[in-house]
């Protein structure tokens, strides 16, 4: 999610790329790479994923925090302005044309304008924002909760996961993420228009953002224009879930 | 006691010191430890600093930053600076690339920087220590040897003896016979401390950064007074277990090796005979 890390994992695909002709990889990565090692190593994230939704009720809340402990300096991170004529458009018009499309498993296919966002029932949450990396940031973020218009939408019984559609180019892909039903539900799930009550910057997503609390932050896709209820994230992209999942092996279940 | 006389030449005499599950569990910690530590090191990299609190960026203050300059790395731990070139901060990978991330390629999992995979085997080997020690603390319960050889009993806590035991480490003066088999107050201290207080403290720190535990366990916040103060204690106490490794390879080496890993491979420690009088 960070336009840091893409330049290193191309040195990296470089380096290893000649590492490989040479015998200098250590040991500890030959046993790195091999396949039987990393489905072994997989079974942590799928322990994490059952122990937490086992443990943790589908509905227990993040933290929220008060103006007081507002960071006084919200990092940007991952995309900070995204590329393209349609975008700096959008941007240039105080994004009065940008819709969000709904679609897949749902009843209703809906086009949501901003205004039709911000005239549906709003929520404000004052969160902790965990990046991968380690650091944390809090913030307060306005927005409506997805599970409104999941509902608007009438998403169907068959539906397993909620996808995001972005705006914003990464390398070879235009950035996606997804989650399970019940962070889809979840009430601290909302898609962000504002942060600190001012208009969501460029920097972190504008002109909206997920906001999805119990995970880290390479899962809250920013420059939302599209959701899509699924099935089967077979269909999407590679298949995991995720632009870096798809990429690096960034975990999909991101609650730890 | 000594109306018996002893033999001329007592064959030296052999204890079953530890038993099976303190056998594999050692040998298992011994290998998660060393991988969660060297991808512990990994993900520090991703983001080389250190907060007090609940938040913490690149803007907010760093009580620890490891770091580069254009031609030096450094270590600051408040306003302390130590240029740490060619270990910290700026160092040169196998293929003699100068590289600037905190911690050098030999010491993380894997080599070069690699978050994602870093994460893999953190959050896999997370579950092998966590699994291992709660079964083996029930096993020091129910097995009794909490009770009998872990416990420290009412005289050892005196500071006479704590001294005394001290000052015999200090030279080097190590139990004999049936002395050697039973643990001294700064062993008994120093297992306790680690199976009892500095692993599960990793473990809950570790748990309080996850968000989503966060969620389900707020009050994990409150004990450790936020997500970057645990990632702070997280990485001192994991700095802790390598100085009780490092003291604990030295008692080893110093109190006879052979002797003392044939105790934790085969259970069998032979007893050093008392020094003739």
């Amino acid at each position: 999610m960070s336009e840091i890390i893409l330049p290193r994992r191309q040195l990296i695909a470089r380096v290893g790329g000649l590492a490989a002709t040479l015998p200098l990889l250590s040991a500890c990565d030959v046993i790195n790479e091999a396949s039987a090692v990393r489905k072994i190593l997989s079974m942590g994230e799928e322990m994490n994923r059952a122990s937490q939704r086992a443990l943790v009720d589908r509905n227990a809340m993040a933290r929220e925090f008060s103006r007081a402990d507002l960071s006084p300096v919200f990092r940007a991170n991952g995309t900070r302005l995204p590329a393209g004529k349609a975008y700096a458009a959008h941007a240039a018009s105080g994004f009065a044309d940008w819709r969000v499309a709904v679609t897949g498993l749902v009843a209703r296919p809906l086009s949501l304008s901003m205004a039709d966002i911000r005239a549906m029932p709003q929520r404000s949450q004052i969160t902790r924002h965990d990046c991968v990396e380690g650091w944390s940031a809090i913030g307060q973020w306005t927005g409506v909760q997805l599970s409104r218009i999941l509902a608007a939408a009438g998403v169907r019984d068959n539906a397993r996961y909620i996808v995001f559609r972005c705006a914003d180019r990464l390398g070879d892909a235009l950035y996606y993420e997804s989650c399970d039903m019940v962070d889809a539900r979840h009430p601290q799930t909302i898609l962000a228009w504002a942060l600190n009550d001012a208009v969501l910057p460029i920097a972190n997503g504008a002109p909206l953002r997920l906001r999805i609390e119990r995970q880290l932050g390479y899962k809250h896709a920013k420059y939302v224009n599209a959701i899509e209820a699924v099935a089967s994230l077979d269909g999407i992209g590679a298949g995991k879930g995720g632009y870096w999942e798809d990429r690096i092996d960034y975990e999909w279940y991101a609650g730890i | 006691m000594s109306d018996v006389d002893p033999s001329p030449a007592p064959p030296p005499q052999r204890v079953y010191r530890h038993r099976l599950p303190t056998r594999l569990w050692h040998w298992l910690n011994a290998v998660t430890l060393l991988v969660l530590l060297m991808s512990g090191l990994m993900i520090f990299n991703a983001h080389p600093r250190l907060y007090w609190g609940e938040y913490g960026a690149n803007n907010d203050a760093a009580w620890l930053v490891i770091g580069s300059t254009p031609d030096t790395g450094y270590l600051r731990i408040g306003s302390l600076r130590v240029e740490t070139t060619g270990v910290l901060g700026r160092w040169t990978n196998a293929e003699g690339v100068e590289k600037t991330w905190a911690f050098p390629g030999w010491a993380t999992i894997p080599t070069s920087y690699n978050l994602a995979d870093g994460r893999r085997w953190h959050l896999f080997f997370a579950w092998v220590l966590s699994i291992g020690l709660t079964l083996y603390m029930l096993w020091t319960v129910i097995s009794g040897h909490l009770k009998k050889d872990l416990h420290v009993r009412r005289t050892e806590w005196s500071p006479r003896h704590i001294w005394h035991d001290v000052k015999d480490h200090a030279r080097l003066r190590f139990p004999r016979g049936e002395a050697a088999a039973r643990y001294g107050i700064l062993q008994k201290l120093s297992y306790i401390g680690v199976i009892f207080i500095l692993l599960p403290l990793m473990i809950a720190t570790g748990l309080t950064m996850s968000p989503g535990i966060n969620a389900g366990a707020p009050w994990l916040l409150d004990l450790f007074g936020g997500r970057q103060s645990a990632r702070s204690i997280h990485f001192i106490a994991a700095w802790a277990l390598v100085a009780f490794f490092f003291v604990h390879i030295a008692m080893v080496l110093l109190a006879g090796p052979v002797n003392e890993i044939r105790s934790m491979v085969t259970g069998w420690f032979r007893l050093p005979p008392e020094k003739d009088v």
